[in-house]
């Protein structure tokens, strides 16, 4: 079996705080990886490490067999790394149609073109409606994202992200501040995703995430704690004692 | 506006702009030229202040360096323009992939500061490298090149010489903040962490801009030596940089109109409110105040699109 992701006894601290402490995962491709833990547990800082926003101390990651610990972030997304953010980030200024073009160049040659304007015509924009009709938003083409509710925001979020058809995709807490409808939704758009992408998750909305995950991985002060298939880590004393209660 | 009236009022401008030395003296055609270059210089400007969102206090030292090579290699050396422009404009530009790989260490304030830094110690070169740069006197005793054998002495050939040149640049500027690396370059302004996400090479992007916009400076440094025939230290100062940011942030950054008629606005007042009140500088600095306070996006205000063109809505 491929291993889509990687880490080997990974280790950052940010001055005295050891944020991740000598972490070894293996998540197999294809696979729907939930992890979870307590606020300031180190889960996004260690998807940081991953995409390579932020170096490791000490120790190596691995995407799909080749070590990427010293690639600079913006050649991961080309090697099929994609993620979400916790806190949205998009542009606001732009319309949602215009979002995900720019995320569609971002692994296309022609990101780097002086010259040649893009058609109305061009593939691209085609790709986009394509993308915004899969998260539910094709009436919202032209609508301007910052004058969207946060649920749409949050879907154009994942929008970004899938439009760039990821081998493996990071999910930053993607359900977080959803209503109940749109929490619905968004798992079902989660679950949709086909197998060839490789999917990792961080939530806290164990109702969902329980559901969606294969394997979960429990992180508290930066260690991986519990790791194992639902019902193991579930019932496991130390996941009850940290993160869910008693 | 719709495509046809805005071509319609180009078209009009464009004509108006060609037939203007023969309705006019030779006073007004050489404000004419000088406001052709401020454009370019702010346009070239606009590009990092606008399109990157990288506000440079310091841009003024592209446009010197860019004067300054030409005249000395001229003055000292003997070279035709044939070379001397070229070589000011290559050389210009290989000190801007310079100054973009350090000012670029930082942005926000730190970018700033930075520029500022940078163009200050050419700015102090200038002043104090007396055998290159005959310090305070500046150089002179330059020409104007003649192109095709056109003499560029007369103010009406400089004119239209200057004019095709602005031409050319707007264009070519137009071009490349229109194109998909255009759409890159205003998605780092907005959003860089989501760039680089996205598999943009944020600082890349943002160095070859800051190169490009020293290339068009340099261009504005070339037709400046040109039109005074003289070149001093002043050309480099931090107002000559802060004047230029003004036409930028008052005719509306991140557009290509805005830099052009910010351009045309300071350097008219520059030119006729200095022959009548000595603190000129003043009154801009109300004008300033007056577009900050009520058309704080500028004269020209910007979509702030990524894209430059709208999609089919009926679709």
């Amino acid at each position: 079996m491929t291993i889509a992701l990687e880490a080997i006894n990974l280790n950052k601290n940010f001055g005295g705080i050891q944020v991740t402490q000598n972490i070894n995962l293996q998540i197999q491709a294809g696979e729907r990886r939930l992890i979870i833990g307590p606020n300031g547990a180190g889960k996004t800082t260690l998807f940081n490490q991953i995409t390579g926003e932020i170096r490791p101390s000490s120790g190596s990651i691995k995407i799909y067999g080749q070590d990427v610990t010293n690639l600079p972030a913006n050649h991961r997304p080309h090697m099929g790394l994609s993620r979400t953010f916790q806190i949205i980030n998009l542009f606001n200024q732009d319309n949602a149609l215009h979002n995900i073009a720019l995320a569609l160049l971002g692994v296309d040659q022609r990101r780097f073109n002086p010259f040649k304007k893009l058609k109305a015509s061009d593939i691209v924009y085609e790709k986009a409606e394509a993308v915004l009709k899969t998260i539910g938003l094709e009436g919202s083409a032209h609508k301007k994202v910052g004058e969207m509710s946060y649920g749409e925001q949050r879907r154009i979020e994942i929008g970004l992200a899938m439009s760039q058809n990821p081998k493996l995709l990071l999910l930053d807490e993607p359900l977080a501040g959803l209503s109940h409808n749109e929490r619905i939704w968004i798992k079902d758009l989660i679950t949709s995703i086909p197998k060839s992408t490789t999917i990792v998750m961080i939530e806290h909305d164990m109702d969902v995430a329980l559901a969606f995950a294969e394997k979960i991985s429990l992180l508290h002060y930066g260690r991986l704690i519990v790791e194992g298939d639902r019902d193991t880590v579930v019932n496991h004393p130390q996941t009850k004692e940290i993160y869910l209660g008693k | 506006m719709s495509k046809i009236a805005a071509g319609f009022f180009a078209a009009i401008g464009l004509v108006f702009l060609i037939f203007l030395p023969f309705y006019f003296d030779e006073y007004f055609v050489n404000l004419a030229s000088q406001i052709l270059i401020a454009v370019i210089f702010a346009s070239s400007l606009n590009l990092l202040v606008g399109y990157a969102g990288l506000t440079s206090l310091g841009h003024a030292c592209f446009l010197g360096l860019s004067a300054y090579i030409s005249a000395w290699l001229g003055i000292n050396l003997g070279l035709g323009h044939a070379i001397t422009a070229p070589a000011a404009l290559v050389l210009t530009t290989l000190v801007g992939m310079l100054f973009g790989a350090i000012a670029l260490r930082a942005t926000g304030l730190g970018f700033l500061m930075l520029t500022l830094a940078l163009s200050q110690i050419i700015w102090g070169l200038a002043y104090r490298w007396v055998s290159i740069t005959n310090g305070d006197n500046g150089i002179s005793g330059l020409t104007r090149p003649s192109p095709f054998g056109i003499d560029l002495e007369i103010s009406s050939h400089f004119y239209w010489f200057t004019l095709i040149i602005t031409i050319v640049c707007l264009f070519l500027i137009s071009q490349l903040v229109h194109s998909a690396f255009g759409s890159s370059i205003k998605g780092t302004r907005d959003q860089p962490r989501r760039m680089i996400a996205l598999g943009y090479n944020v600082w890349a992007i943002r160095w070859f801009t800051y190169v490009t916009a020293s290339f068009f400076g340099a261009v504005a440094g070339l037709l400046y030596v040109y039109f005074h025939k003289y070149i001093h230290p002043s050309v480099m100062a931090i107002t000559v940089s802060a004047e230029s940011l003004l036409s930028v942030i008052a005719g509306g950054s991140g557009t290509l109109m805005g830099p052009v008629i910010g351009a045309v606005m300071v350097v008219i007042l520059k030119n006729y409110a200095s022959a009548f009140i000595e603190r000129w500088n003043m009154l801009l600095g109300f004008v300033f105040l007056f577009i900050v306070m009520f058309l704080p996006k500028g004269i020209v205000s910007s979509r702030l699109s990524l894209f430059s063109h709208k999609v089919d809505k009926s679709k």
